[in-house]
């Protein structure tokens, strides 16, 4: 079963941006906490651009839209999610290509980004960073049957909980060391809005 | 007569950038030096453009070594390198911005190797 198309996936960056805009304000605040305060705005205005960028494109495919939205996140965002969100978007694209986007496509996509997410960031399992959740979600989608997309939501607001007490060691907010314990990673929190707009999308009817 | 190995700095901060260029001018003629400093607008951050653009500005077959100075910096600067495709690159990983392109540019001026350079700066590794 096609489970993403080119305008569904359209839809999904646009339910991001939405999500972004409304949670710039808690995003900043958790970035302040343990980074340099600059996360709420920088995926705001990144999703803002992926937006503007592919509204009124014409795609072939779900990976051409992807690598579109990667692209245009690596552009216009200053700090380190631009990179990082668009090395996930990119291997998801090439996960993708030349492919129509069912189940299985979709898993190996997102497995692809998480390994992406590792390398880029040089992070591991456990180190207080969105990789964690990217992680999760691909170990669920391993294990389980994807028609149950809310379990991904319960995976990834598990995993945001988890990421609250760990110490970090990767990233700006490492430079705290065990100070960085009781706040939740804001990578990790806007990764959360990333699939929730996925579950958003994917419960409409087709 | 070979090119000198050349020099890129990728700062989040655009006065970062224009300082450290000024300081090795002062000493050093002519090396290539080229900045991506700062966002698109110049604000605190770095662009993966911009770092393309620095380092198409000073490359050539000697290769040239990036200098950046805190981790978003060092991802963008090796996507820049990954989508330009370019071997002759190298990021110096844990080398102070200052005191790091200081020496790069010092011993690029004696007529160093790219290799010769990337192993000087390795007794200047910082510890983060």
């Amino acid at each position: 079963m096609i489970i993403l198309t080119v305008d569904k996936t359209k839809d999904w960056m646009k339910e991001i941006q939405q999500r972004m805009a409304d949670n710039k304000d808690q995003l900043t605040a958790l970035d302040q906490a343990i980074g340099d305060g600059d996360h709420g705005i920088n995926m705001a205005r990144g999703f803002h651009e992926v937006v503007a960028k592919i509204n009124h494109a014409t795609y072939d495919s779900v990976a051409d839209v992807l690598k579109s939205a990667a692209m245009t996140l690596m552009a216009k965002v200053g700090g380190a999610s631009g990179p990082l969100y668009g090395t996930a978007f990119l291997k998801m694209s090439l996960a993708m290509q030349g492919k129509e986007v069912d189940q299985d496509v979709f898993k190996q996509s997102i497995n692809d980004a998480a390994e992406g997410l590792q390398d880029r960031g040089k992070a591991d399992f456990g180190e207080k960073t969105m990789y964690d959740v990217w992680k999760q979600v691909s170990n669920f989608l391993e294990e389980e049957d994807v028609e149950d997309w809310h379990g991904i939501l319960e995976v990834c607001q598990a995993t945001i909980e988890d990421t609250r007490e760990m110490t970090a060691t990767k990233g700006r907010a490492s430079y705290l060391k065990e100070r960085s314990r009781g706040h939740v990673d804001p990578g990790s929190m806007s990764s959360f809005y990333i699939f929730e707009a996925l579950d958003e999308v994917l419960d409409l009817e087709a | 007569m070979t090119q000198k190995v050349g020099i890129i700095i990728v700062s989040h901060s655009f006065q970062i950038g224009e300082g450290v260029k000024v300081l090795i001018d002062q000493v050093i003629e002519d090396v290539p030096i080229s900045l991506a400093c700062g966002t698109e607008d110049n604000d605190i951050g770095t662009s993966i453009e911009k770092i393309q653009g620095a380092i198409e500005q000073v490359a050539s077959d000697s290769g040239a070594i990036i200098f950046y100075d805190l981790g978003s910096a060092k991802m963008n600067a090796e996507m820049a390198i990954e989508l330009l495709e370019s071997s002759s690159i190298r990021i110096a990983e844990e080398i102070p911005v200052v005191e790091g392109s200081y020496i790069a540019a010092v011993e690029s001026n004696l007529g160093k190797s790219l290799e010769e350079i990337m192993s000087s700066l390795e007794k200047i590794k910082i510890n983060m």
